[in-house]
């Protein structure tokens, strides 16, 4: 299946493209997806482990499941308490 | 009410929003932009958001204040792009019968933006940017590097 993953801020920058969309077998965790991301991009590897993953606009657990046509985004830490 | 704009953020008119005749109190509070981070010069900054899951993530941020405190007349009013030094970014304006609650259901929506909300911030310096947060400790990137104009 494929899946849109949208990328913000320092992934963005890094991929340098705002989304890009992802092969996965029919059945696929968020896991898996990132796994296969970091496959791809190297340079994410020390970054996933402090990402988010929103799967239709909602934070998702790594063990969630990703189906066909699925709106992903990794979330990169937000700006952070210090206002 | 919510609000994600490039456009210059007017207190007066956001916090008229919120305000009503059943309120005696309103409490805003304003996020502007510092001008150095652990001693270096910021010259200016870029907000970046994740649009309709901010719209959702605010949304359940003003359900939860009507949840606690019974208040309804709350606006929270965010900048992207790119914002000098000393300007606006976060505008939050809540409106009460009584200050308590106002203070209380304020303080609450400024800390959830920080832990829920898909909004980005990077500081650009005369050698480079961070991504606050987002960034292995330390690491700052290079605005001559190979990623350069990418975004």
């Amino acid at each position: 299946m494929k899946v849109r993953v949208h990328l913000f801020a320092l992934y963005r920058e890094r991929l340098g493209c705002g989304q890009v969309e992802v092969e996965l077998p029919a059945v696929a965790s968020v896991e898996a997806l990132l796994q296969s991301l970091v496959e791809t991009y190297p340079s994410l590897a020390r970054l996933v482990p402090n990402t988010m993953v929103a799967v239709n606009q909602e934070y998702a657990g790594r063990s969630d499941a990703l189906h066909e046509g699925d709106e992903v985004a990794l979330i990169p830490p937000v700006s952070g308490g210090r206002l | 009410m919510i609000l994600i704009t490039h456009e210059r953020l007017e207190l007066e008119a956001l916090t008229a929003q919120a305000r009503g005749p059943s309120n005696g109190a309103v409490v805003t509070f304003l996020g502007t932009t510092r001008d150095r981070t652990e001693g270096r010069r910021v010259l200016y900054l870029e907000y970046e958001a994740y649009g309709p899951m901010v719209d959702n993530k605010l949304q359940e941020i003003l359900g939860e204040i009507r949840e606690r405190w019974g208040i309804t007349d709350a606006v929270v009013a965010h900048r992207i792009g790119r914002l000098e030094v000393g300007e606006v970014s976060l505008v939050v304006a809540v409106a009460a019968p009584h200050r308590k609650e106002a203070f209380a259901a304020c303080t609450y929506i400024v800390d959830r933006i920080k832990e829920t909300v898909p909004i980005w911030k990077k500081e650009v310096f005369e050698d480079g940017h961070v991504w606050v947060g987002s960034e292995e400790a330390g690491v700052t990137t290079s605005d001559s590097g190979p990623d350069a104009g990418s975004g």
